[in-house]
């Protein structure tokens, strides 16, 4: 089995959402970044059980600049046998999904896995771009992936509930949760990291279709409206005469 | 400007997610015709013309396959010259859309929000935490649209024009083998459900659920919990709402037992109206609260209860 996991940096969730560049672009400073844990959670995992279950071999691949090699690093140590970092900084999805396939096109990849979108764009489009780029099927938002013998069953987010599928190799599956349970990276594995294989890939020309002309900090939420424990009929009168939701 | 818009069904009607998608394709053409592509069962023309679909591009096999739904909806295009696609932000419209946008050499802009303004259109990022105006620099555009943002618009059409389609779409790859209902039946599943009662490890058990299913009964909302809970059993995964489990944006979030981790908001604080229940005064999810009740889930969810039910909702 030979995986390929799409590996982002997003901002802690905890950090301070600021703006730059006449609210262009996000402003980073300060900011600790971390694996997507969609990408780390879920996809990483689930690559690495189906390698320890199965062998082969996990690389991870990751459109950004140098800073975002600890981030890398971090994976290595969660287990990934090495890393690609394709060093662009792009503008929209379409830009690192054709980055991405780029890399994986003719390498022989059986799976690309990535997480179901990233916390700080939350567009979950960059996975289907590259199923479609490398003419692969693609499952989006699967909670569960198994592989035997070339084939793939997975149950993926459906109307109204999940639904099972079998779909043969390669194919591209985006991860949600229940696909795998976090791994904390061991002093071992962080060792291992530091001399782990990571290669850098200078980015194709491609134009974005896509780019975001301003960052909008949502409007401050209004002090919230206390309602008397014991009058909790007061609660349903305000949310029908004056929210008017129900 | 000719838009098609795909959309995901059940049991023979648009789903909610798609009536939405429906009503913002109407929208945006402004006038010009909208053409729907639906697959699979459909009774009548789904409930599609009401929100103002004029046409009804209907293949008679369902399709499972991401890649072949994508190659319906440009061929669906191609037939009535449409450059715009819309669907809704839901399962199919995730896995059909960024297919299409590479067909069509489109932008994509996922999980949009409002209609475009000014050449820029709106959609969440960081998790709710800020707004992004996004623009789009090609000719031909793929939008999904994030369910409960913009609504059902009643477009004052008659029945839709139902028209057989079978275009080429190529082999199906992707078998779908089975199907898991969740939730119990008759509930609105979460993404699209418009009002939600949550709870948190405040319950003190998964015996206790039986007052925030009440609750949610009385107020026809869908149950969710929080990760916690999830994680440890006591309620269903699919129920988790949060920063890893399910983005929700319902008019109504009602939350009992649940401090408020950044986490959890990151999932739920795109909701128009938040309630929050909690015995600890200084529970931080207070803060993101419209409403809130400082007093023991226990005793308010069956006053709660009550009260709705005298209101006959």
């Amino acid at each position: 089995m030979k995986i390929l996991v799409c590996i982002s940096q997003s901002p802690d969730t905890t950090s301070r959402i600021a703006f730059t560049d006449g609210d262009t672009r996000f402003d980073a400073n300060g900011v600790t970044y971390i694996v997507n844990p969609y990408d780390e959670w879920y996809a990483l995992v689930r690559a690495l059980e189906l390698k320890e279950a199965l062998g082969g071999e996990v690389t991870t691949v990751t459109v950004g600049p140098a800073a975002s090699e600890q981030v890398i690093r971090k994976a290595l140590a969660i287990g990934a046998d090495d890393a690609v970092r394709i060093d662009a900084e792009p503008t929209d999805a379409l830009q690192v999904a054709r980055w991405i396939a780029d890399y994986a096109r003719g390498k022989g990849f059986d799976l690309v896995l990535a997480g179901k979108e990233t916390i700080d764009h939350n567009g979950g489009m960059v996975p289907g771009m590259v199923a479609e780029l490398l003419d692969m099927p693609y499952v989006a938002s699967a909670a569960a992936l198994e592989v035997t013998g070339g084939q793939a069953t997975v149950r993926r987010e459906a109307v109204g509930g999940t639904e099972s599928l079998t779909v043969a190799l390669p194919l591209v599956v985006s991860a949600a949760k229940g696909m795998a349970e976090q791994r904390i990276p061991n002093m071992r594995g962080i060792m291992a990291a530091r001399t782990k294989p990571l290669e850098t890939v200078a980015p194709a020309a491609t134009e974005p279709a896509t780019s975001v002309a301003k960052f909008t900090l949502p409007p401050a939420k209004g002090a919230c409206r206390m309602v008397p424990a014991d009058q909790p009929e007061e609660l349903i009168r305000l949310l029908r005469e004056e929210a008017k939701i129900i | 400007m000719s838009v098609v818009v795909w959309i995901s069904t059940k049991e023979g009607a648009a789903t909610k997610a798609g009536l939405e998608a429906a009503s913002f394709a109407v929208a945006l053409a402004s006038g010009s015709p909208v053409t729907a592509v639906v697959a699979g069962e459909l009774v009548g023309d789904g409930g599609l013309g009401a929100v103002g679909v004029g046409q009804v591009l209907h293949r008679a096999e369902g399709l499972q396959d991401s890649g072949q739904w994508a190659r319906c909806v440009q061929a669906a295009m191609q037939q009535v010259g449409a450059s715009v696609a819309v669907g809704g932000h839901d399962a199919l419209g995730k896995a059909v859309a960024p297919r299409l946008a590479v067909r069509l050499g489109a932008g994509l802009v996922s999980g949009v929000t409002a209609l475009p303004t000014g050449g820029v259109v709106r959609r969440n990022v960081f998790s709710g935490k800020a707004v992004a105006d996004v623009q789009v620099r090609t000719e031909q555009v793929v939008y999904t649209l994030t369910p409960n943002a913009f609504g059902v618009q009643n477009g004052g059409g008659g029945a839709a024009n139902v028209v057989p389609f079978a275009p080429e779409v190529g082999a199906a790859r992707e078998v779908v083998t089975g199907f898991q209902a969740a939730g119990s039946a008759g509930q609105v599943p979460l993404p699209e459900a418009e009002r939600v009662v949550s709870a948190g490890r405040g319950l003190r058990g998964p015996e206790h659920w039986g007052i925030v299913e009440e609750l949610a009964e009385a107020l026809h909302a869908t149950t969710a919990c929080s990760r916690p809970v999830a994680d440890i059993g006591w309620r269903p995964h699919h129920e988790h709402v949060g920063q890893t489990g399910v983005t929700i944006r319902p008019n109504l979030y009602i939350a009992a037992g649940i401090s408020g981790a950044i986490q959890h908001l990151a999932g739920v604080n795109q909701s128009k109206v938040i309630v929050v229940i909690n015995t600890d005064p200084e529970a931080p999810f207070f803060k993101a609260a419209d409403y809130g009740i400082v007093g023991d889930a226990f005793e308010v969810l069956p006053k709660l209860t009550a009260a709705a039910k005298a209101l006959g909702m």
